[in-house]
C-alpha cells in the first residue's frame, strides 16, 4: 500500500531557500501582452478576435477549437495589434494574439453559471472548461476533459499534487502558505464532482508548515486528508505520486483515472475554484523567478501573457551573467536562449544559473556503474535504452520498454560519464509517437 | 534580441559524482590492504606495485596512440587497474611479470574491445589468469622475505592446522593485498559509505558461497572451517572490489543477485573440487562471460507494467 514514495529518484540541490521565504507580489504587465494558441496540450486554440479590435480583461480571445483543447482569455484590456507567430519556452514558434495594453484593466463582469449550491457536476465541468482551466504544473491538459472520464463513479482519489519536487521553485508552496483556503476549496470542488472520491493532498515533507496548515484546516473534514510524501525528485510526476499516495501503478499508456485518481496541480485547483465559484476564467498564476543569477529572486502573481524579461526587469535583473536562463525548473524546465518569450498557462519559473552544469563537461564512456538504472522511477535501464538509440535500434528500444520514460532526467543527472541519457531517450521517443500519428 | 544562451535538452543540473572521482575512491578504498601489503611483504612489493601501476598507464597511452583514440588516463580507470593487479601478484614475483600483465590487461582486455567500459572481462584478473596459465611456477611461488611455504587455503585444502586469527590478520602468505581481511573490509566499508558499490553483489556472493561450502566441503557447517575459507585466499578481495568492477557485473538488480549465487558457487566448486586450491579469478572471470546473458534475461519489468499489459505496451 501508500508508503508515500517510490523506488528510485535522486536529491538534487534544492535551491528553494531563495524564494521560499518571500511573499508572494503582485505585477502589473506593460508593453505589449503575448498569447500563444497552444498553452496546452491538445488543438490549439481558434482566435475569435482581429487586429485592431478592442478587448477587456477577461475577454475571451480565442476559443477552444475540439474537445482536448482550451480557450484563451485576455488578461489585459487594450487593443489587438497583431497575430503572428512568435517565440515559445520550447523554442518553438506558435501563432499568437498580441494585444497592446492601455494600462485601464477595464475588466469584463465576471458571473458564475448558477449559484454553487444549486450546480452539478456538469455544471461544474462546464464551468471548468470555460475558463480554459488546464494543468498547470507543466503538461498543460484541460483539466476539464481530466474531470469527465469514462466511469467517473469509479474515481477513488482526487489528489491535490502539492508536492512540488522541483528544485528551485517555490510558487506552489507560497500559494500553498498565503491562500490555503483557495485551494482547499478548489479541492472540494473537484471531489464533489466525483460521487465516489475523497480528496488527498499530498505535500512533501520538506514542507512542515505547509503540512501543518492544511492538518489544521482540514482536521474537520470527512473526505479530504493530507498525506506527508518523501521529499525526493520526481515525488511530484504523476505516476509516482498516485502510488506514492495509493500504492497504485499505472504505466504510460494509462491514465490516472484507469487507477481511479485524479491528480491536479496547485495553481490548477485554484483556478477551478475561481472559475467555479466566481465564473472567473484563468488569467494568472504565480512565477518563481529565481536562481543565483538574479538579484532578489522571489515569486509573482502574474498576469498570463507577460513577458519574461518584465519579471526579470522587477525580481532586480542579473546580479551575475547567467551562463543558463531555464523557463521552469533545471530538472524539468526548457532552456531558452533569449529573455524575449511570454509566460503561459504552464510557465511555473524562470531559473537563472551562473553555471551550466551541461557545457561543463563532454561526455565520457559509459562504466557501467548502473546508477542511472538505481534511479530510473519507472525501472527502466536508462543505458541500454541509450544505446539502444544510438544504434537505432527501434526494436530493442520498445522491447526495454522505451515508452514508458517520463522524461524526469534523473538518469542524466547521477550519469557520472555525463551521457546525454534523458536526451537521447527523448529523441527516440518522440520518433516513436510521431511515428504512431502516422 | 541580446547575447544569446547556451540551451540543452533537460536536466540542466549534474550530480558531483564523476568517473574520476569513482576511481579516487576505489583507490582509496585500497589502501589499507595495500599499506598492509607492503608492510607484510617488504619493500620490494612497492617496486611491484609502481611497476604494475606504470605498465598500465604507459599501455593506455601507447595503445590510444596507436589506435588513434583518445587518451583518457584521466579517468583513472588503468591506475586502478594496475595497482588491482599488483596485489593479485606473489610478493616476490619479478619485475617483468607486472610489465607483462599490465600490457596484457590495459591492451588485449580492454582497448581492443573498445577502451574503457568496453571490456568483457575484469582486465586485472584476466591478466592474472593469463599469467597464472602462462607462467605458473612464478605465479603460485609464495616463498618470500618473511614468508615460506604454502597459503592457509592451501593447507585447509589438505587438512592441515590453520590459525584463523593470523588468516583475518594477514599474517600470511598470499598474493600482495588478498590476505588481510580486516584491511580489505575496511575498504568495502569506505565504498559503502560513499555509494560507491552496493551490498547486492558481495553479499551474494558470500553467502551462496558459505551456503556451498557448508553443504559440499569436507567439515560441512563448521563454522572454523567457514570462517577460514572466507579469510583464506583472494575471496574478500574478490567479492568486494573485483565482482563489484562496474563494467563487468550486471547492471539489472535482479541480475546482480543471479551474478553473485554464480560467482558464489563457481568458487566453491572450485576451491573444493577443483586442482587448485584457489578459485575466485577463475570464478568471478566465467561470471564476467556470463553477464550479457544474465542481463537479457533480467530486464526488469516496467514501472505499471503487468504481465498482461506487457503485450500491449509492446504493440503499442
Amino acid at each position: 500500500m501508500a508508503r508515500g514514495t517510490f523506488k528510485g529518484g535522486i536529491h538534487p540541490y534544492e535551491g528553494k531557500e531563495l524564494t521560499k521565504d518571500k511573499p508572494i507580489k503582485s505585477v502589473l504587465p506593460k508593453g505589449d501582452l503575448v498569447y500563444p494558441l497552444s498553452q496546452h496540450i491538445g488543438a490549439p486554440a481558434k482566435a475569435i478576435v482581429a487586429v485592431g479590435d478592442h478587448v477587456l480583461t477577461g475577454q475571451k480571445i480565442a476559443e477552444a477549437n475540439g474537445f482536448v483543447s482550451a480557450p484563451i482569455y485576455s488578461t489585459v484590456s487594450g487593443t489587438v495589434v497583431a497575430i503572428e507567430p512568435r517565440r515559445l519556452a520550447t523554442g518553438a514558434m506558435c501563432e499568437s494574439i498580441i494585444v497592446e495594453n492601455d494600462e485601464q484593466y477595464e475588466e469584463v463582469r465576471f458571473r458564475p453559471r448558477k449559484r454553487y449550491d444549486e450546480m452539478t457536476a456538469e455544471d461544474k465541468i462546464e464551468a471548468v472548461r470555460e475558463a480554459g482551466v488546464v494543468g498547470m504544473g507543466g503538461a498543460g491538459f484541460p483539466t476539464a476533459v481530466k474531470f469527465s472520464p469514462k466511469e467517473p463513479d469509479k474515481i477513488d482519489y482526487v489528489i491535490a499534487n502539492c508536492s512540488e519536487c522541483e528544485p528551485y521553485l517555490t510558487s506552489d508552496y507560497r500559494r500553498m502558505i498565503e491562500e490555503p483556503e483557495l485551494l482547499l476549496e478548489g479541492l472540494k470542488i473537484a471531489v464533489s464532482i466525483f460521487p465516489n472520491a475523497r480528496g488527498i493532498l499530498a505535500i512533501e515533507d520538506n514542507k512542515p508548515d505547509a503540512i501543518k496548515i492544511f492538518k489544521d484546516l482540514t482536521k474537520d473534514e470527512e473526505n479530504i486528508s493530507v498525506k506527508a510524501v518523501k521529499t525526493k525528485y520526481p515525488e511530484g510526476a504523476e505516476r509516482m505520486l498516485i502510488y506514492a499516495v495509493t500504492g497504485r501503478e499505472i504505466n504510460s499508456s494509462m491514465l490516472p483515472a484507469d487507477a481511479g485518481c485524479i491528480v491536479d496541480n496547485v495553481d490548477t485547483l485554484c483556478a477551478v475554484c475561481r472559475a467555479v465559484k466566481e465564473g472567473r476564467p484563468l488569467m494568472e498564476r504565480i512565477v518563481t523567478i529565481t536562481g543565483d543569477a538574479v538579484n532578489n529572486p522571489r515569486n509573482y502573481k502574474v498576469r498570463i501573457g507577460t513577458s519574461y524579461a518584465q519579471l526579470l526587469d522587477d525580481a532586480g535583473g542579473f546580479r551575475k551573467e547567467p551562463a543558463k536562463i531555464i523557463s521552469g525548473g533545471p530538472m524539468m524546465g526548457f532552456a531558452i536562449f533569449d529573455l524575449d518569450v511570454p509566460t503561459t498557462k504552464t510557465a511555473s519559473a524562470l531559473t537563472c544559473l551562473t553555471k551550466d552544469a551541461v557545457s561543463q563537461f563532454e561526455p565520457s564512456a559509459c562504466i557501467n556503474c548502473a546508477r542511472c538504472v538505481e534511479v530510473c522511477p519507472e525501472r527502466l535501464i536508462p543505458k541500454n535504452l541509450a544505446d539502444a538509440v544510438e544504434h537505432n535500434d527501434e526494436k530493442k528500444f520498445l522491447h526495454l520498454y522505451g515508452m514508458e520514460c517520463c522524461e524526469c532526467g534523473c538518469c542524466s543527472y547521477i550519469c557520472p560519464a555525463r551521457r546525454q541519457l534523458t536526451q537521447l531517450i527523448k529523441g527516440m521517443r518522440k520518433i516513436q509517437l510521431a511515428n504512431r500519428k502516422k | 534580441m541580446g547575447k544569446l544562451r547556451n540551451v540543452s535538452s533537460n536536466p540542466h543540473v549534474r550530480s558531483s559524482v564523476t568517473t574520476q572521482n569513482i576511481m579516487v575512491w576505489v583507490l582509496i578504498a585500497l589502501l589499507p590492504a595495500t599499506g598492509y601489503g607492503i608492510y607484510n611483504f617488504g619493500v620490494y612489493t612497492i617496486f611491484l606495485i609502481g611497476v604494475s601501476i606504470a605498465s598500465c598507464v604507459a599501455s593506455e597511452i601507447i595503445s590510444a596512440m596507436v589506435l588513434r583514440k583518445p587518451i583518457t588516463i584521466g579517468d583513472f580507470t588503468a591506475v586502478v587497474t594496475g595497482l588491482l593487479l599488483a596485489l593479485n601478484l606473489p610478493p616476490a614475483a619479478p619485475l617483468w611479470v607486472p610489465v607483462l600483465g599490465g600490457v596484457f590487461a590495459i591492451v588485449m582486455v580492454k582497448q581492443l574491445f573498445g577502451g574503457v567500459g568496453q571490456n568483457f572481462m575484469n582486465p586485472a584478473l584476466g591478466a592474472r589468469c593469463f599469467l597464472m596459465i602462462s607462467f605458473p611456477a612464478i605465479m603460485t611461488n609464495f616463498n618470500c622475505d618473511t614468508y615460506s611455504g604454502a597459503t592457509p587455503l592451501f593447507n585447509l585444502k589438505n587438512s592441515i592446522q590453520v590459525d584463523i586469527m593470523d588468516m583475518i590478520i594477514g599474517r600470511t602468505s598470499g598474493t600482495i593485498g588478498e590476505t588481510s581481511m580486516i584491511c580489505i573490509v575496511i575498504g568495502a566499508l569506505i565504498l559503502f559509505a560513499v555509494g560507491v558499490i552496493d551490498y547486492v553483489i558481495p553479499f551474494s556472493y558470500i553467502v551462496s558461497f558459505v551456503v556451498f561450502i557448508g553443504l559440499f566441503g569436507e567439515y560441512k557447517f563448521n563454522w572454523g572451517y567457514i570462517s577460514a575459507h572466507l579469510a583464506g585466499g583472494g575471496l574478500m578481495l574478490g567479492a568486494f572490489f573485483m565482482a563489484t568492477d562496474y563494467v563487468t557485473c550486471p547492471i539489472t538488480p535482479k541480475g546482480r543477485y543471479i551474478y553473485g549465487i554464480i560467482l558464489g558457487i563457481l568458487t566453491g566448486m572450485f576451491r573444493i573440487f577443483g586442482a587448485n586450491a584457489e578459485g575466485v579469478s577463475y570464478a568471478i572471470i566465467i561470471g564476467n562471460l556470463l553477464v550479457p546473458l544474465i542481463e537479457k534475461v533480467t530486464i526488469p519489468k516496467a514501472f505499471g507494467i503487468r504481465k498482461k499489459a506487457k503485450k500491449e505496451a509492446m504493440k503499442a
